[in-house]
């Protein structure tokens, strides 16, 4: 009954070695099979496990090695063609298979829609109906509210002001279409339209590059040790890492031959950067210079700064606080088992706002703080979500990306001399687009926009 | 009261202005015997405002008015002044004509018509009330004492509903253009519990065609080319008469600034809401206080009529002032008015008590069209009126109703926002409230809706198979070009140079050549062998159908998504106190609106995703209760 074709992460993120990615509608079969390199998925038969390559059908690049499942309707949970993808289970594996096969047209799941189907498709039975509406109702709201939250304030501005640019110029083109004969606007021509949409696809790309929480996603948030020699940054990274299964990937198609942990603490994946050089060296700044280690912070999103509550603040500590005074950063005050002798009040003084955590790593202690403070740092203290803010994010980037195209499409138009009452539909469609992430499609404004901006009459 | 029994009938229409006739004609066409009465016969299709029909948008649901078999097409095919294809130089879903009327001659071939139509009875009458038992509508009784039986009656009666004319401080109860207001009807429908708000519009001053100095004026002449809204019409009007233009300017502003009290919209006076995209030119001056000129268009109102109307100074100022601001208008120094502008205000009902055939919710058999739903505009009003006369008549003759959807017509998105959204002001149809307006095309109305029309017996056969013919013409010749593949020798690479391209780098389709931007269907055909000589719409519709095939599909890829959702009714007897999980406001609203289908539902402000999706739970939860029943 539902038309398209669904798809999400299935597995809780982050845990586990597996994850599957899960589709589930007409189209399953089809766009998995355009990812896959094995067996043919359209031709094989029901209920059977399939081992093969993922690759990116329009870069041929290989993503992933899979076991992919195929399930064909009705005997599967939601009484459609399913097929499951089982994949590795690190935060940045799964979220590229997710992205691919978004890519190849299916639509991000809302949250609990898959059951949504099962029980539409009359896979569970009643009793479940009102569980199921709960679920909607609470989902929804949930989902509405962490994504409304979760953005930032900056980037939510900055979305509707570009909703609001190209607002005034589909006014533009509908009072030239509405009132052809009223001549106190200038005619909204393609060069126009190419010069005024240009900025909003300059401005959605960059988002895109930018927007913090979606790079994250994708790549886990940058994080970079540093300290004075002996002050226990190794020992913080084999905490970190042990506490929480690390997963070490070798990031294929870069030039750096550096090996990356990622980590998943409470739902925010890190990225430890530069963990080789803390291993042999125990010894960041001196050993590979001050150059090198303005890199390594350039690249952090987060800073975990460690100090030695066991000795003075020296010089260097303060050097170091300088250099990442405007950045996100911890300060780890670490060996609390030594008898004292760092001045605290002068360290509030150096510290600023950045949040201060006490541990002894030695005797297992303040693990569970900093682990706090890492979350509190990323969800902003606002939210407790689990994979909430995870899917909403997503959504956020499929949606600009989806806008983006939009825009291309937009543009291709423009350029091809498509009149401009059809290029039109392509700039509205990015302008309702961007409305789904801030929550506003409402068609109405357009109405609005268009008598609030001309003086019209006849 | 007593009354006397004049007459027994299957529908019963009151009113006969742009709503009115199509829907008389409608159902009388489709076998149901009707009445039509009003107020006054000399006044039937009256233009009280714009001497003029058609427009963007409107333009275009005067042929679907066409295609589905009715009048409004064909009248002003024989009694235009002047007629424009608007927008040419934009895509072609945007195209569409208006027509400068001649209201006198409009006036008489309507009547003529309606007095040709067998199965129609013409009777000039006040209807005081409706005859309604039991939250049935049975007929309706004359203030002459004549009842009137019938089992559905529609009621069309404009801004005539306690309507009241307002100048400066002086205002009367009166209909427009000083006819009779309607005063009894619109208290017992609001008595029956139907409520109503009040709107208000206005019209401005006609002046005296020879007191006009034209030579400071720049003439709008009409399309040289042939032109008709009937896809019938096969004869032309080529002796047009041109409208022209001029500008307000700053005298005229300051005198409207310094006499605003006195304007009877802005003394307090009037309270209902007027339409934003008709404002009067108060309105404009207020609102706008930093253009330095508004345009003003000086539109014949007939052929044989000096009588000139001004488009762009409607207004409710005193009559002197209305004097004094208009002769600062270049070109109208020593214009006479002959009738004065004024605002009019009315009882309008909220349209969310309709159901999609324009039967009221409260009252069965009762249907209300045009203008009195709170819509402005003849076109609009004619596009309710043919609907409701069609459904009316259905009920009659036992067959289903006729609904068509927002991607089928603008007639669809029209009655589909009133019934759904309701409507704060007098409402407009524009191109933008068209989700679908690329397949709602100017050129393709009658693609759309002949199949309709014919269906429901108000296209006549014969009709119907040369529309066939068309039809087949189209989807041969594209086929034709689909098929033929034009090698880049150095005539096509000349054709396609002098038509403004590029260079064919390889040989290509016909089809895909003509979806060049600058390449015309002549100019494709012209290159390649076999093809017929095909009447000019067809080869219109082959380029429109083969050129913007890309964004046809995508529109049609929403359409078809929008129809799953249609397709999901929602039963009749839903009690939306009963779903649990339903946000307060959608429900409020969902038990106002009773909407038929769950994309109906989604289209309702303040019902959102989730409602949506609990909604469609609910509805299927109970199919499977009610499979469990029965097994």
């Amino acid at each position: 009954m539902e038309t398209d074709t669904i798809s999400a992460i299935s597995t809780p993120l982050g845990e586990g070695a597996i994850a599957i990615v899960r589709l589930s509608g007409p189209e399953a079969l089809e766009y998995a099979n355009q990812m896959f390199r094995g067996k043919d998925l359209l031709e094989v038969d029901t209920h059977t496990i399939h081992y093969g390559k993922l690759v990116d059908p329009e870069t041929d690049e290989l993503v992933e090695e899979v076991m992919v499942s195929v399930m064909r309707a009705p005997k599967t949970f939601t009484r459609e063609d399913i097929v499951e993808i089982n994949c590795h289970g690190g935060m940045v594996s799964v979220n590229r298979v997710l992205e691919l096969v978004l890519a190849q047209g299916a639509r991000l799941a809302e949250p609990g829609e898959f059951t949504k189907r099962a029980f539409l498709n009359g896979r569970i039975d009643l009793s479940q109906a009102e569980a199921v509406m709960d679920l909607i109702r609470a989902k929804t709201d949930r989902a509405m509210n962490v994504a409304l939250k979760q953005m930032d304030g900056r980037l939510s501005n900055l979305i509707q002001n570009l909703r609001q640019q190209l607002l005034e110029t589909l006014a533009q083109v509908e009072v030239n279409i509405d009132y052809p004969e009223y001549d106190d606007v200038e005619e909204m021509t393609n060069e126009l339209m190419i010069e005024n949409t240009k900025h909003v696809h300059d401005e959605i790309e960059r988002i895109l590059q930018t927007a913090k929480q979606g790079k994250i996603l994708r790549e886990g948030l940058g994080t970079a040790i540093v300290g004075r020699p002996n002050v226990g940054k190794s020992s913080l990274m084999n905490s970190l890492v042990h506490e929480n299964k690390a997963i070490v990937t070798e990031i294929p198609g870069t030039t750096r031959d550096v090996i990356e942990e990622y980590v998943n603490v409470r739902g925010v994946p890190l990225r430890l950067i530069d963990t080789a050089g803390i291993r042999e060296t125990e010894d960041l700044v001196e050993k590979i210079g001050v150059e090198r280690s303005r890199q390594v912070l350039q690249e952090a999103d987060l800073i975990l700064l460690v100090l030695n509550y066991g000795d003075e603040l020296t010089e260097e500590d303060k050097k170091l606080f300088e250099a990442v005074h405007d950045m996100d950063v911890i300060v780890i005050v670490n060996k609390t088992d030594l008898p004292q002798k760092l001045d605290l009040e002068e360290l509030n003084r150096v510290a600023g706002d950045h949040p201060l955590v006490n541990t002894s790593l030695i005797e297992e202690k303040g693990i569970d703080q900093l682990e706090e403070s890492i979350s509190d740092i990323f969800f902003e203290g606002d939210i407790d979500t689990g994979d909430m803010t995870y899917v909403s994010n997503v959504r956020h980037v499929q949606l600009l990306k989806q806008a983006k195209d939009a825009l291309k499409d937009a543009t291709n138009g423009m350029e091809a001399g498509m009149p401009i009452d059809l290029v039109q539909i392509d700039v509205t469609r990015t302008w309702e687009l961007l409305g789904e992430i801030v929550g506003d499609t409402v068609n109405e404004s357009l109405i609005d926009q268009l008598f609030s901006q001309f003086c019209l009459g006849k | 009261m007593s009354t006397f029994e004049a007459g027994r009938y299957d529908v019963i229409v009151i009113g006969a202005g742009h709503a009115g006739v199509e829907a008389a004609l409608a159902s009388a066409r489709r076998g149901a015997s009707t009445l039509m009465l009003t107020l006054n016969l000399d006044m039937v299709a009256f233009m009280p405002c714009n001497p003029s029909i058609g427009g963007p948008a409107k333009g275009i649901v005067v042929r679907e008015i066409d295609a589905l078999g009715g009048e409004m097409a064909k009248t002003i095919d024989q009694t235009y002044i002047q007629m424009r294809l608007l927008n040419t130089r934009k895509g072609p879903a945007v195209r569409a004509l208006r027509a400068q009327a001649d209201k006198h001659l409009y006036i008489q071939r309507m009547k003529e018509v309606l007095e040709e139509e067998e199965n129609l009875t013409l009777r000039q009458g006040m209807v005081k009330r409706l005859i309604v038992e039991d939250g049935v509508c049975k007929g309706v009784e004359t203030e002459t004492k004549a009842a009137y039986y019938a089992d559905n009656v529609i009621v069309t009666t404009g801004t005539f509903m306690r309507s009241k004319v307002l100048i400066g401080d002086l205002a009367y109860e009166s209909g427009p253009n000083n006819q009779r207001s309607s005063t009894d009807l619109s208290d017992q429908i609001q008595e029956l519990g139907i409520e109503m708000v009040r709107f208000k519009t206005g019209t401005p001053m006609r002046v005296h065609g020879r007191t006009i100095d034209y030579s400071k004026t720049e003439e709008q002449p009409g399309d040289e080319v042939p032109r008709a809204f009937s896809y019938e019409t096969t004869e032309f009007i080529m002796d047009q008469i041109p409208c022209w233009l001029t500008y307000t300017n700053e005298f005229t502003h300051t005198i409207i600034n310094d006499n605003l009290s006195s304007s009877a919209m802005y003394s307090g006076m009037v309270e209902g809401t007027g339409p934003r995209y008709c404002p009067s030119v108060e309105d404009k001056i207020v609102r706008f206080n930093d253009k330095p000129r508004h345009q003003v268009f000086l539109e014949p109102e007939g052929r044989n009529t000096d009588e000139v109307y001004v488009q762009g100074l409607s207004t409710s100022l005193p009559e002197d002032v209305q004097n004094q601001m208009m002769r600062t208008v270049p070109g109208l120094e020593k214009a006479e008015i002959m009738r004065a502008g004024y605002a009019i205000e009315y009882d309008s009902v909220i349209p969310t008590q309709l159901w999609p055939t324009l039967e009221t919710k409260k009252i069965e058999g009762l249907f209300t069209a045009g203008q009195i739903n709170g819509t402005s505009g003849y076109e609009e009003a004619a596009a309710q009126g043919i609907m409701a006369g069609i459904n009316a008549a259905s009920k009659v003759l036992g067959k289903d109703p006729v609904i068509l959807d927002r991607s089928q017509a603008y007639i669809g998105v029209l009655i589909d926002d009133l019934v759904t959204k309701g409507t704060d002001e007098p409402y407009r149809l524009l191109t933008s409230r068209a989700e679908y307006r690329l397949v709602l095309r100017h050129d393709n109305a009658d693609l759309r809706l002949t199949e309709i029309g014919h269906d429901i017996g108000l296209i006549p056969d014969e009709r119907y198979e040369r529309f066939q013919e068309k039809k087949r013409l189209i989807a041969e010749e594209i086929e034709r070009l689909e098929g033929i593949i034009i090698k880049p020798s150095e005539a096509v690479q000349a054709a396609v140079e002098a038509a403004g391209g590029s260079q064919l780098k390889e040989a290509a389709r016909a089809s895909d050549l003509l979806k060049r931007p600058e390449m015309g269907y002549q100019a494709v055909a012209d290159l390649t062998e076999g093809g017929k000589e095909l009447p000019e719409d067809v080869k219109e519709q082959v380029e429109i159908q083969v050129k913007y095939a890309g964004y046809i599909q995508k529109s049609n890829q929403q359409i078809e998504r929008m129809r799953k959702m249609e397709t999901k009714k929602i039963p009749e007897n839903i009690d939306y106190d009963d779903i649990h999980g339903l946000a307060s406001e959608a429900r409020e609203k969902l038990k106002e609106v009773r909407p038929l289908s769950v994309g109906q539902a989604s289209r309702i402000s303040g019902v959102n995703p989730a409602d949506v999706s609990i909604l469609l739970v609910y509805i299927e939860q109970g199919k499977i209760a009610k499979v469990a029943d029965e097994s």
